[in-house]
């Protein structure tokens, strides 16, 4: 993995993650139907609706949550190319999710272990990866630490102690570790006031264009897809409604729903 | 010495276990209780010992209360270990619960019902004094209740059939392609349960323990809201089918309480709303046994039901694997056992971590 | 080793309890347990663990494999903490002299079978030996991940990083690995496995080890083993290597210095003596200074009845 095929080349690449037609439905409400799209690798995309658009529910059957009813979610896997994640066995699909993907939730509580220090919280991945040396370990987790902007007199505190934004750092901290290709965002900074956001918004995009990762993100939050995405999906009762590069939709809407959603903002 | 503290440990225990033989006794000058005489008159402690020791034999376990000096937790264990070596000859038909010889019939939901209610013999309408007549014996005076004058009729239906024909109270139906009942004495508990699991782990389950946990979800810790569709208890024969005759002989009758709670189910995407069922069954009258039951089977049907799981009477794998009050007390109790080698371990550990910590001090103060 | 058939044991009208207890049904399944334990070294297998009649938590696991492979003409030892005269030790031992009449004995290297709780013995053990444990919590990450549903999925799968997080927080914590006794190890490099709380110091002996181990759950219903000659690795880090007790004390009885000592207080003036803990292997020590120092003289007075126990009704 050099720098230069974390490169943004759409067209020209295969895509990263290609997902098609996937539906979902509870009962006889529908979570989301019919959803098609392609993510290339370092494109950072953004889902964007309101509550009940059905865009947890496609978050979910992506990240392998939650089964889907119909479609697939291919994925360019480092070992054998191109697969459909819903057909891999459950250690596949775990170990994908430990290593080449992250989860990175909402509520830094379900990402984190809470009773675990912030060193031993970065280093759970590495160390399920096989790392057998305490000192690198060790070295490695302040290394991120440090990306993350936590003080490294923190390493050896629980995450408890910690504020909303460091947690929520730490938690990205804890994914990127393993540097993988594939992370999926719930609403990163939910729950943040108004100020730590900006400030985890600012750090979220350093890092992420710095190593290169391809995000999903769901979001209701349009100001939070403008200062990441690079494209968007609108998502309005489990349909995709419109999508295209993040300034052309937010900028001229087309579909009135999306002009809906804009104005609510501005 | 003080060494030889931990020596003479057989000696010790042949002691122990005639200083137990003395005080169950008790005092000589007071005659010795019968078994007997706790079958009859310690009832409801026989059932409970029968219940969680899952054997239905009335001599078996006022023995095991006798032995035990009316301990329940330690007369179940008598009679569990002594189960552990009784052959199988059967497994014997589904009880059919709708034929009992009724004694107490009571249900919550509605005032008159087919049959009728039957109070029985309960404690709930008593007024809790102690009754001083007691403290002596008494000549057996003819003191007996008023009997009907015929018979309930049997196979009365439960008390809330009629709005189970409207649809409205969720159909049981036995698990399509089941081939046979899970047996929690031979196999291990499997996580997930299924409900057999579940049925037959709360059935041997601790009162106490069942109890509590009902209580917690009827106290806000669960989302319990249960109506007693309908408690029985009486007789109903146990039949088998010996494989040389190929038709069910009846081979007795033993006594049970069984309680159906109904519970308010707000419906689903996949089902309507409806009253849900929950199922409890113990021998002998365990009331509050079999209701405990019936609401924890409930909670523990979140999952299926499709509601969300927030409570420790919900959590499936909390619930089962701690309601054995055997394997709950042997553990508890094993920590009267030597742990002399594990304290040394940790002694050590903890005296080389102040050793180190002063260590760093003086290293310090030496470098300043 | 086959099963006698015959009532071994009478007592009360009712009873007549089978050879070990266990009827011979309950014996066969837990033996193609301990089977299918031995097949796939430190995965834990289910059992249909019986209510035996000695309490959960006091060595219902071992004692029922011990029942389900003792056979006539095994000669059995029974310790705890090392001690063969511990009182649960003394009750095991009484309980199969009475279901099996077989022979027992205190001596390490006369045993058969020797189930043990919480110490390996100090003295080598041989092929035609069985170590049989007793383990209280056969699941090492319990504390780390309390859902079996989730644990067993992570044995499935070999995940086990989180097990490398909580030696990584104890040095963290610590400056070392602070677990002292269920010091987990990797068995056959695939199966993490608790080795029952035995102290770490013990844990070398688990690998390469000519005996059989059993290792027996009966409240949590679970059998493993270690085959004969199996590896078995201390977790650690390259540069917080493993490391096992060592004391600055020698054994107060028989001068021993690499057995694991026991702490003795003497009186409430904190006075303290060590002696081993294994009783076995600190009075052959004596008795074998004591036979070259002058011949013929009384044994050790600390470890007096060494002789083996024979028969039923001794």
């Amino acid at each position: 993995m050099n720098a230069v095929s974390r490169q943004i080349r759409p067209g020209r690449r295969q895509p990263l993650l290609s997902v098609s037609h996937l539906t979902k439905a509870y009962g006889r409400t529908l979570g989301c139907e019919d959803i098609s799209f392609d993510l290339f690798p370092g494109e950072i995309i953004a889902i964007v609706g309101e509550s009940g658009s059905g865009k947890s529910t496609l978050l979910n059957c992506l990240s392998g949550q939650m089964v889907p009813d119909k479609g697939s979610v291919v994925y360019a896997m480092q070992d054998k190319g191109p697969t459909d994640v819903l057909t891999l066995k459950e250690p596949e699909r775990r170990r994908l999710m430990r290593t080449d993907w992250g989860l990175v939730h909402q509520n830094p509580r379900d990402g984190l272990r809470m009773a675990v220090s912030a060193g031993g919280n970065i280093g759970e991945r590495p160390m399920g990866l096989g790392a057998r040396h305490y000192g690198d370990i060790r070295n490695e987790a302040q290394d991120w630490l440090t990306q993350v902007e936590i003080d490294l007199s923190r390493t050896d505190h629980h995450p408890k102690t910690f504020s909303g934004g460091m947690q929520q750092r730490l938690q990205i901290a804890r994914i990127l570790v393993t540097r993988p290709r594939l992370v999926f965002m719930d609403e990163p900074t939910g729950g943040l006031d108004v100020s730590v956001q900006a400030r985890l918004l600012d750090l979220l995009r350093g890092l992420v264009m710095n190593i290169g990762v391809a995000v999903v993100l769901v979001t209701h939050d349009l100001s939070v897809a403008r200062l990441l995405a690079h494209r968007i999906i609108v998502m309005r009762r489990g349909n995709i409604v419109e999508t295209g590069l993040t300034d052309q939709v937010l900028d001229d809407p087309h579909h009135p729903y999306t002009q809906l959603l804009v104005s609510s903002v501005l | 010495m003080a060494y030889v503290a931990v020596k003479g440990g057989e000696q010790a225990i042949l002691n122990s276990h005639r200083l137990i033989a003395e005080e169950r006794r008790g005092d000589a000058a007071v005659p010795e209780l019968t078994v007997r005489q706790v079958a009859e008159q310690m009832g409801l402690a026989v059932d409970r010992v029968m219940c969680e020791g899952s054997v239905y034999d009335r001599e078996l376990a006022a023995l095991a209360l006798k032995q035990a000096q009316g301990d329940a937790v330690e007369a179940i264990f008598l009679l569990r270990a002594y189960r552990t070596t009784m052959p199988r000859f059967a497994v014997s038909n589904t009880l059919d619960t709708a034929q009992m010889a009724i004694q107490r019939r009571v249900s919550a939901t509605f005032k008159d019902i087919p049959g009728g209610h039957v109070l029985g013999s309960t404690y709930e309408y008593t007024h809790r004094l102690l009754d001083f007549d007691l403290l002596d014996p008494a000549p057996c005076e003819d003191t007996k209740a008023n009997i009907a004058d015929r018979p309930l009729e049997s196979g009365v239906g439960r008390a809330f059939d009629s709005i189970r024909d409207e649809g409205l109270i969720e159909v049981e139906t036995a698990p399509a392609g089941q081939q046979a009942v899970f047996d929690l004495t031979r196999e291990p508990l499997s996580l997930p349960a299924g409900r057999d699991q579940r049925l037959q782990n709360l059935a041997r389950g601790d009162e106490g323990f069942v109890v509590g946990l009902a209580y917690s979800a009827l106290r806000g810790y669960g989302a319990a809201h249960p109506y007693v569709g309908e408690t029985r208890v009486g007789d109903v024969a146990v039949e088998i089918v010996p494989e040389e005759l190929g038709f069910a002989v009846s081979i007795g009758d033993i006594t049970v309480t069984e309680c159906q709670m109904l519970d308010l189910f707000g419906g689903s995407e996949l089902q309507p709303a409806q009253f849900t069922r929950g199922y409890g069954l113990s021998f002998g009258k365990s009331e509050r046994k079999a209701m405990g039951m019936a609401i924890v089977d409930r909670s523990l049907r979140c999952r299926e039901l499709g509601e969300e799981a927030r409570y420790p009477v919900q959590d499936e794998e909390f619930v089962l694997a701690h309601t054995d009050n055997l394997e709950a007390a042997g553990f508890v109790s094993h920590l009267t056992l030597p742990h002399y080698v594990d304290f040394q371990a940790d002694l050590q550990f903890i005296r080389q971590l102040r050793r180190e910590k002063s260590g760093d001090h003086l290293d310090k103060e030496a470098a300043e | 080793m086959t099963a006698n058939q015959e009532g071994a044991a009478r007592g009360g009208r009712r009873s007549a309890y089978n050879f070990a207890y266990l009827d011979e049904q309950s014996k066969r399944m837990i033996r193609r347990c301990i089977l299918k334990a031995m097949a796939v070294p430190g995965f834990q297998v289910p059992f249909g663990s019986r209510e035996m009649p000695l309490a959960y938590g006091w060595g219902t696991g071992g004692i029922q494999l011990t029942a389900s492979i003792i056979g006539p003409d095994d000669r059995l030892k029974v310790i705890d903490q090392g001690a063969d005269d511990a009182t649960n030790a003394v009750s095991i031992r009484r309980f199969f002299k009475k279901v099996t009449g077989v022979e027992t004995t205190e001596q390490t290297s006369a045993a058969t079978i020797i189930q043990t709780r919480h110490r390996v013995p100090e003295t080598a053990l041989e092929e035609r030996q069985i170590l049989i444990y007793q383990v209280p919590s056969p699941e090492p990450l319990k504390r780390l991940e309390p859902r079996e549903a989730e644990t067993r999925k992570m044995h499935a799968y070999g995940e086990y990083g989180l097990m490398s997080v909580q030696l990584y927080e104890d040095i963290s914590r610590f400056g070392h690995i602070a677990t002292t006794n269920s010091y987990p190890v990797m068995t056959n490099e695939r199966y993490l496995m608790s080795p029952s709380p035995i102290p770490k110091f013990d844990n070398p002996k688990l690998g390469k080890n000519p005996a059989i181990q059993l290792f027996g759950a009966g409240r949590e219903k679970r059998i493993y083993a270690v085959p004969p000659y199996t590896q078995v690795r201390s977790l650690d880090f390259d540069d917080h290597p493993f490391k096992v007790q060592r004391w600055t004390q020698s054994c107060s009885l028989c001068g021993a210095t690499e057995s694991y000592l026991d702490e003795i207080l003497m009186d409430d003036k904190g006075q303290r003596m060590f002696v081993c803990s294994d009783t076995d292997y600190c009075a052959t020590r004596k008795e074998s200074q004591q036979a070259s120092s002058n011949d013929g003289t009384s044994g050790s007075p600390a470890h007096p009845s060494r002789e083996a126990e024979k028969g039923p009704n001794s």
